[in-house]
């Protein structure tokens, strides 16, 4: 179908695009790459009344090394981040998240704080950026604000964003050298959405675990963090009796819901294979003394 | 509701026009430019039939407004073949039968010549790999795949 008939704005900052919005009110949302808001669009699932186009505008524009962190604006496009080479040294997780995320040309055009904003439980970029951790900037008619990775995301498509506020970026902060990541997703194809995510990171040092995070999507309505499974890491050698421990420390006590893709018991059993693997992949790139 | 005078480059030439906002590219393409080359599929982004390319990059002309690309240089199918002579891409289709209906071929065409200008060196699985953003109901894969391997090999060929 095609989509409903609205009002469209081009905002060339980011202060003119919190000022549209807070003119604007509930009835106007903020365009990014679209590959999100058009669909559900054209599927009659989302009819606003006004659109804010922010993808032109300067200030928001561009992705990089930022004091030890990566800095992402509001404007940078997936595919753009995911080659990124600052990307792949400074939040390498993101980079394998985002190459996960739908399809090149969908890429091309898609946001990273897009996908973010849009808080989609199951998607790949919010996971990751909870797994590394950061920070939203968040901007409206009263000011700028700073949202932790770990207090963005509340429920299903639901963040801690005001009314009248947009994201300008997100920073992913850096984590030492003798970081390993790993990522993993089990999907219907390669190309579709995934039914369960793992996306982990650890930081060894002498021959140990000193940090670790554990963030599953797709079974709780937030990209979710497992405590009881850091808690088994941290303290622990790498390795395989320590990352079954800490598996099973993540599937238990999740209630995935069922759909037509899974059962919330298959999910489950995902949570926890997906866990170790995203581990063990973790440990082998952690390297450092251990 | 608000229209929006735009301007983009459509295969080399310069196009004026005033759009609904609503208006999504591929409709702009269709029934504004006369463009019929860009086919319609699913309407929310999943089949890639709509692909054009936008400075080279491929997108889903379906999922964009064309209010959206002002100021865009937008490459169509139309593009390959100004002339009677078809261009390398469509001659190796046609040669490994790698269309049947012929609905997915537009988008399949144009996403195969990104991936032979990003690397014309590329291998079967990267060709497959790369097609895999655009669907074939004919399930024509494979023959897909042969031709963009041949046609990347004639343009090797061609550029010495
Ligand atoms: C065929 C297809 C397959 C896909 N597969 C996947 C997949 O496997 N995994 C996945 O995660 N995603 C997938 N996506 C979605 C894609 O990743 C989107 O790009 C992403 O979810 C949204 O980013 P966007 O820039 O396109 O945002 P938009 O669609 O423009 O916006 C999405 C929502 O976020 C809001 N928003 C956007 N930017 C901001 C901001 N800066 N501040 C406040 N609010 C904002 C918008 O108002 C809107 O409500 C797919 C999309 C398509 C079309």
């Amino acid at each position: 179908m095609k989509s409903p008939p609205f009002e469209y704005h081009r905002a060339g900052s980011a202060a003119e695009a919190a000022g549209l919005l807070g003119e604007l009110g509930f009835d106007a949302r903020i365009l990014a790459g679209g590959q999100s808001l058009i669909p559900l669009m054209n599927l009659r699932l989302a009819a606003p009344g006004h659109l804010v186009d922010i993808t032109g505008a300067p200030d928001l524009a561009g992705c990089g090394a930022n004091g030890g962190g990566l800095h992402i604006g509001a404007g940078a496009r997936q595919r753009t981040v995911e080659l990124h080479a600052d990307t792949l040294a400074t939040a390498p997780v993101l980079a394998d998240a985002i190459s996960n995320a739908g399809q090149v040309p969908v890429r091309h055009q898609g946001t990273v704080v897009g996908s973010i904003a849009h808080a989609d439980p199951s998607a790949e970029m919010p996971a990751a950026f909870k797994a590394q951790g950061g920070t939203v900037t968040a901007q409206g008619a009263g000011g700028t604000r700073e949202i932790a990775s770990e207090d963005f995301f509340e429920g299903y498509f639901t963040t801690a964003l005001e009314e009248g506020e947009l994201v300008t970026a997100v920073t992913v902060d850096a984590w030492p050298a003798g970081t390993g990541h790993g990522f993993l997703e089990f999907s219907v194809t390669a190309e579709s959405w995934p039914i369960a995510l793992a996306a982990v990171l650890i930081h060894t040092s002498g021959g140990a675990i000193d940090r670790a995070s554990v963030v599953l999507g797709g079974v709780a309505e937030v990209p979710l963090r497992r405590p009881e499974a850091e808690a088994v890491l941290v303290g622990a050698e790498p390795g395989a009796e320590a990352f079954e421990a800490a598996a099973e420390a993540a599937a238990t006590g999740i209630e995935p819901l069922s759909d037509s893709f899974g059962s919330g018991a298959y999910r489950k059993k995902l949570a926890r294979v997906l866990t170790r693997r995203a581990l063990t992949t973790a440990a082998e790139r952690a390297g450092g003394d251990a | 509701m608000s229209t929006h005078d735009i301007t983009v480059t459509i295969n080399g030439a310069m196009t004026s026009a005033n759009v609904e906002s609503r208006r999504s590219l591929a409709d702009f393409l269709r029934h504004d430019v006369g463009l019929v080359g860009t086919h319609i599929g699913c309407e929310q982004g999943a089949c890639g039939a709509c692909t054009v390319l936008i400075g080279g990059r491929s997108v889903r002309s379906c999922i964009m407004f064309a209010v959206q690309a002002d100021g865009a240089d937008i490459q169509t199918v139309e593009s390959l073949a100004p002339g009677a002579e078809m261009h390398p891409l469509q001659e190796a289709f046609r040669r490994h039968q790698g269309l049947q209906c012929g609905f997915c071929t537009p988008g399949m065409l144009l996403r195969s010549l990104e991936l032979i200008n990003d690397n014309p060196d590329l291998t079967a699985e990267e060709a497959r790999e790369g097609i895999s953003s655009n669907m074939c109901r004919c399930t024509g894969y494979q023959y897909i795949v042969d031709a963009v391997l041949d046609a990347a090999a004639e343009m090797r060929a061609e550029e010495g």
